[in-house]
């Protein structure tokens, strides 16, 4: 079974990505209350720049040569367990069925947009970065 | 007990993510990323599923199950990182139109099986 270590790499790091995505949601709704989904919505783009900044970084023209274990573990391990489409995709859900459809569209157009932002930005730092040191 | 099934269930979802969004990506083929699209698809429906079953139950009876199969598996099984990545590398490639198709597929498919699960859970 020549993926088992791609396996294993990819559990270990959504386990802590799990862990620390329940760990960083809880402390928004902590700090923002339950009136908006606060949590997933920041968990997402950290995670979205998380993925851009190591991928400038682990990537063909990036400064760290790092084999697909590594990546399997970092990017779809760690990041990809961070973050969640379906609990944001339930989340706006329920906020359609509370009624607030506004809030649900508010939500899912911020969504879309800092995400986005996110992984452009972290993609940016990433590549600034590795073209700025030695190799 | 809780971080233990949220840590268990994180762990199988990511591998099954990485098995399912591998699988679909082979069958399907070119530059659009219809894995991940088919991973965050399906786990918003699940997720549906499991919320419109659970909706009413009392929160102490169902945590450990939500702990391990909404927080831990199905919150790991689906990714915003890979998507937001593909979408990025869409636009750089200059395929517009891909990059847009993603977005709004991934948006509106995941709410749509979201929506159409919890209608199913709550039939059970």
């Amino acid at each position: 079974m020549k993926q088992l270590p791609l396996y294993l790499a990819i559990a270990a790091g959504g386990a802590l990505g799990a862990a620390a995505r329940h760990l960083a949601s809880g402390a928004m709704l902590a700090l923002m209350g339950p009136g908006f989904p606060w949590g997933v919505l920041t968990v997402n783009a950290l995670g979205a720049f998380a993925i851009g900044l190591y991928a400038a970084l682990a990537g063909p023209d990036g400064r760290w040569s790092a084999g697909p274990v590594q990546r399997v573990f970092v990017m779809g391990g760690f990041c990809g367990g961070f973050t969640t489409f379906s609990i944001f995709s339930l989340e706006a859900l329920e906020l359609i069925q509370s009624g607030a459809a506004g809030l649900a569209g508010l939500l899912i157009a911020a969504s879309a947009l800092i995400w986005m932002a996110a992984v452009w930005a972290g993609a940016a730092t990433g590549e600034r970065f590795g073209a700025s040191g030695p190799r | 007990m809780q971080w233990l099934l949220i840590m268990l269930g994180g762990a199988l979802g990511a591998a099954a993510r990485l098995w399912a969004a591998g699988a679909v990506q082979r069958l399907a083929g070119g530059a659009f990323p219809m894995g991940t699209l088919a991973v965050n698809i399906s786990g918003a429906a699940l997720l549906g599923v499991l919320a419109g079953a659970f909706a009413g139950a009392g929160e102490t009876a169902l945590s450990a199950v939500w702990a391990f199969f909404a927080i831990g598996l199905l919150g790991s099984y689906t990714t915003v990182s890979a998507f937001t990545l593909d979408t990025l590398g869409l636009l750089k490639a200059r395929r517009l139109g891909l990059a847009v198709l993603n977005m709004a597929a991934s948006f509106a498919l995941s709410l749509l099986a979201a929506a159409g699960g919890y209608a199913l859970g709550a039939a059970l």
